[in-house]
């Protein structure tokens, strides 16, 4: 640097590098916030507090799934099968939730405690997330392949195993998804607004994963291997076991997801959380996740699927067609990633 | 610039991060003539001719084509005034034929703008038996042998009608008998008045068919003679005759019981029969020219390739080593020669970089220690001298020099026995250079073996208790310290030493 610069510059220097440091790392930030103000004064029922819960409880399924993805994805690796094996998990876990004397039960006369269907949902999930793990670490089949595999598959066998709706599920399964505790936000004129269970779960599972990723060696091994799997393995690292681990926590997600959402509209279709998996893949990389790995974060995450969420939301509330919103959605992913590309140069 | 000269090179620089590759090079080549170009491994040849080819655009200097001075920007312009290279490393499309590996990018079309396949399949067989090359144009790159693929890279070199071609160690993959036809197809060259640069460590093809020999060593010319007027010694004196200066001498250090014993291990093409022994408080140097398998011998022991024979023994206990986890828990560990592709993780910060091997040691309760974490770096931060802002600063920010010393940390937090060191201090500065060899010399007092591959002779001569030379995937010869000299080691790297002569001896006999 030249040896006519002040302190005065130095300093200006400096505080506009940190300025610059800060749009880059928080620019998805300041996008959101500038989307919740600007549908805060286009239209009126934006703020409204229902209507924001609305908003959470929406992305609640997509943002479960997209806490897996985005562990997948700074492994360098993607998962296509999110949505297919939410459908399995939540046709298996509703058909152990059926009412015992529901007319169309799968097993009628059946009933277990609400566990057993919570447990089968998580079981399912994992199981498919074992499957591609290995295909991937052990077969070294391309993450694309065999996810897009896993989804067809996962797919038919939700098919096969109920080609239409389970339905009347028990109360207690049903309030996984639709139920509110602490009902002491007031509203005027309306019974108390409680935090819906879905978000909880959601707000859980995000810190939880924040942590891990973190915290935990294991968490810093997902990180290296996608920061430099090669060096990864130098390093003594298990990459294969490591892999699988990471996959199988996507899968259970997504049979987390699978449980809430066949319980939030009370059946267990095969044909739910078709195209799930990209609307997660978008939040992870509107979050800042980058698809050449070693980079991403759960907070980020969060955003991106916020930002999907206010958008659909306030789309609907200015009354936007539908396929307007897709064409806006798939805008803003595409510009999140040339950002992204931006930052990392 | 004489009316012989069909290039002249003049001053040509060229610097990239942290090495100074040229300075001040100067080249000249008589038309129609076969100009030898030689030099240790980094003295810059390669450099020198991707300039010429328009790969590297240099810092400075002035390049004079056919009396002409040109700018060469990119290859499509060295094509155009008639230079082309062929590249030391193949780079055939595998799936694509050979008749359209050679005029990619200038197939012969069709009225119709298509691709005229018969055209192009005729044009490379009159290409072919031009050259006495007997493939067939139509079969799949990847169908054909290293060796073949690289007379597929000959041809299409010749193919340009070039009045300068570039060959950076064409031989490096053939068979002598290839050898030979190549050398037929370069003399037929030469009397067409085709001019021909080759770069080459073998001594033997550089007499057979050089006409001029130019050394460079360290970046800077050395000298350009007529083949007939020097000899292999001299030669070899001049690649290596440096002053020893910017040197590190090996401190003193007790050399305790053997630590590591390597036996026979080979891996088939590459490595054979390689055995030696390595010492607590010993820094064994393994020298040997580019692809003599240096590499894949300490890969091997390491884990990351699979041996199909041998054994390796680890203080006294036969150890089966199947990944790098098996031997980190050996307490071994490896410093790659390749620190952007194995060793830097580089949108991570310097802390994951530096703690990545040793994790556990840092864990609480299932949890990392934050605490634990941030001591350890500033521990290391000033036992290395690592000049880095933070600890959450992303290691591809720091100097090429400061990302090393974090990756040698990296490896001394798994506190190790044996410290497998590959090229530990290529493309750093000075300074780097100098604390990574003061460190290795406290390794050694403090009672760690050392292996340390290195392409640099001083380097190796500095540091190194006993140097191991590889030659084409064997031990060459391992020599003490006392006995060596950079002769005696070039001359086993090339195969010159005195085993080659006892074989050649034997074969006469």
């Amino acid at each position: 640097m030249a040896s006519t610069t002040t302190p005065q510059a130095l300093d200006k220097n400096f505080s506009r590098e940190w300025f610059n440091a800060f749009i880059r790392k928080y620019a998805i930030v300041l996008i959101f916030v500038a989307m919740f103000v600007g549908m805060t004064f286009l239209t009126d029922a934006f703020l409204q507090p229902r209507n924001l819960f609305n908003v959470v409880r929406q992305i609640s399924v997509v943002g479960l799934i997209a806490i897996g993805v985005t562990m997948v994805i700074i492994t360098t690796g993607i998962d296509l099968s999110s949505g297919s094996v939410l459908a399995l998990a939540a046709v298996f876990a509703a058909s152990l939730a059926q009412q015992p004397d529901w007319h169309d039960a799968k097993y009628p006369g059946l009933v277990v405690p609400v566990i057993v269907p919570i447990v089968v949902a998580l079981a399912v999930g994992a199981l498919c997330g074992v499957i591609n793990g290995g295909m991937i670490a052990r077969f070294k089949i391309p993450p694309f392949i065999a996810t897009l595999g896993m989804m067809t598959v996962a797919r038919g066998f939700a098919l096969i195993y109920s080609n239409r709706p389970v339905s009347g599920l028990t109360d207690t399964y049903n309030f996984i998804g639709q139920g509110e505790i602490f009902k002491v936000i007031p509203i005027p004129g309306q019974p108390p607004l409680g935090l819906p269970i879905p978000i909880i779960v959601l707000a859980l599972v995000a810190v939880g994963a924040h942590v891990m990723l973190n915290q935990t060696r294991f968490g810093r091994h997902i990180y290296a291997i996608g920061g430099n799997e090669q060096a990864a393995l130098i390093s003594g690292l298990n990459v294969g076991r490591i892999k699988i681990g990471v996959y199988t926590i996507a899968g259970l997600l997504s049979g987390l997801a699978g449980l809430v959402l066949s319980s939030r509209v009370g059946s267990g279709q095969p044909g739910l959380g078709v195209g799930y998996e990209l609307d997660a893949i978008a939040s992870a990389v509107i979050g800042g996740t980058s698809l050449s790995g070693g980079i991403g974060t759960i907070w980020g995450t969060i955003i991106g699927a916020l930002i999907i969420g206010v958008l659909n939301n306030g789309l609907d509330l200015l009354n936007v067609s539908a396929y307007w919103q897709t064409i806006v959605k798939g805008s803003i992913i595409v510009a999140a990633v040339i950002i992204d590309e931006r930052k990392n140069r | 610039m004489s009316e012989s000269d069909i290039l002249l090179m003049e001053n040509i620089s060229k610097s990239f991060p942290g090495v100074k590759a040229l300075s001040e090079v100067n080249l000249s080549v008589h038309r129609g003539t076969i100009h030898a170009l030689m030099g240790e491994n980094g003295a810059g040849k390669s450099t020198l001719m991707k300039i010429l080819d328009g790969i590297y655009t240099p810092d400075s200097g002035q390049i004079t084509f056919q009396g002409q001075p040109v700018t060469i920007d990119n290859t499509q312009r060295a094509l155009q005034l008639g230079i082309s290279m062929i590249h030391q490393e193949l780079s055939p499309i595998p799936y694509m034929t050979v008749a359209e590996n050679i005029y990619l990018g200038r197939e012969p079309l069709s009225r119709f703008g298509m691709i005229d396949k018969r055209k192009l399949n005729a044009n490379t067989k009159a290409l072919l038996t031009l050259l006495e090359i007997n493939i067939n144009p139509t079969i799949l790159m990847k169908d054909l042998s290293v060796a073949n693929t690289q007379m597929v890279e000959i041809a299409k070199a010749i193919s340009y009608d070039a009045s300068l071609i570039i060959m950076d160690e064409p031989t490096s993959a053939i068979t002598e008998r290839e050898v030979a036809h190549l050398f037929g197809m370069i003399r037929s060259l030469k009397a067409k008045g085709v001019t021909i640069i080759y770069i080459t460590h073998k001594m033997d093809e550089v007499f057979q068919i050089a006409d001029d020999i130019t050394v460079l060593r360290d970046g800077k010319h050395v000298a350009t003679v007529p083949a007939t007027q020097t000899n292999k010694v001299r030669l070899i004196m001049m690649m290596v005759g440096r002053e020893l200066t910017e040197m590190f001498p090996k401190e003193y250090a007790p050399i305790g019981e053997v630590v590591l014993s390597v036996r026979n291990l080979t891996r088939a093409g590459i490595v054979e029969d390689v055995s030696f022994d390595l010492r607590r408080g010993e820094i064994l140097g393994i020298a040997g020219l580019m692809g003599a398998g240096r590499t894949t011998v300490i890969e091997s022991i390491f884990g990351v390739h699979k041996i199909d024979a041998g054994e390796i023994i680890i203080k006294g206990r036969k150890t089966q080593i199947n990944s790098p986890t098996d031997a980190i828990k050996n307490g071994l560990a490896l410093l790659t020669e390749d620190r952007k592709r194995t060793g830097i993780m580089g949108v991570l910060p310097v802390r994951d970089n530096m703690m990545i091997a040793s994790l556990p040691k840092y864990e609480k309760k299932g949890f990392l220690d934050g605490r634990l974490i941030e001591t350890t770096y500033k521990q290391e931060k000033s036992r290395l001298d690592i000049k880095s802002p933070s600890m959450h600063q992303l290691i591809k920010l720091l100097s090429g020099g400061n990302q090393q010393k974090v990756l040698v940390s990296r490896w001394l937090l798994t506190s190790p026995d044996i410290l497998i060191l590959d090229e530990p201090t290529r493309g750093i500065d000075v300074g780097a250079k100098a604390e990574i060899h003061r460190l290795m010399s406290k390794l050694a007092q403090d009672g760690k073996a050392i292996i340390m591959i290195s392409s640099e002779l001083p380097e190796i001569l500095g540091m190194s208790d006993r140097i191991l030379v590889m030659h084409e995937g064997r031990v060459g010869g391992i020599f003490e310290r006392k006995d060596a000299t950079q002769e005696s080691i070039m001359q086993a790297a090339t195969g010159h030493g005195l085993d080659a002569q006892a074989r050649q001896e034997e074969m006469t006999a």
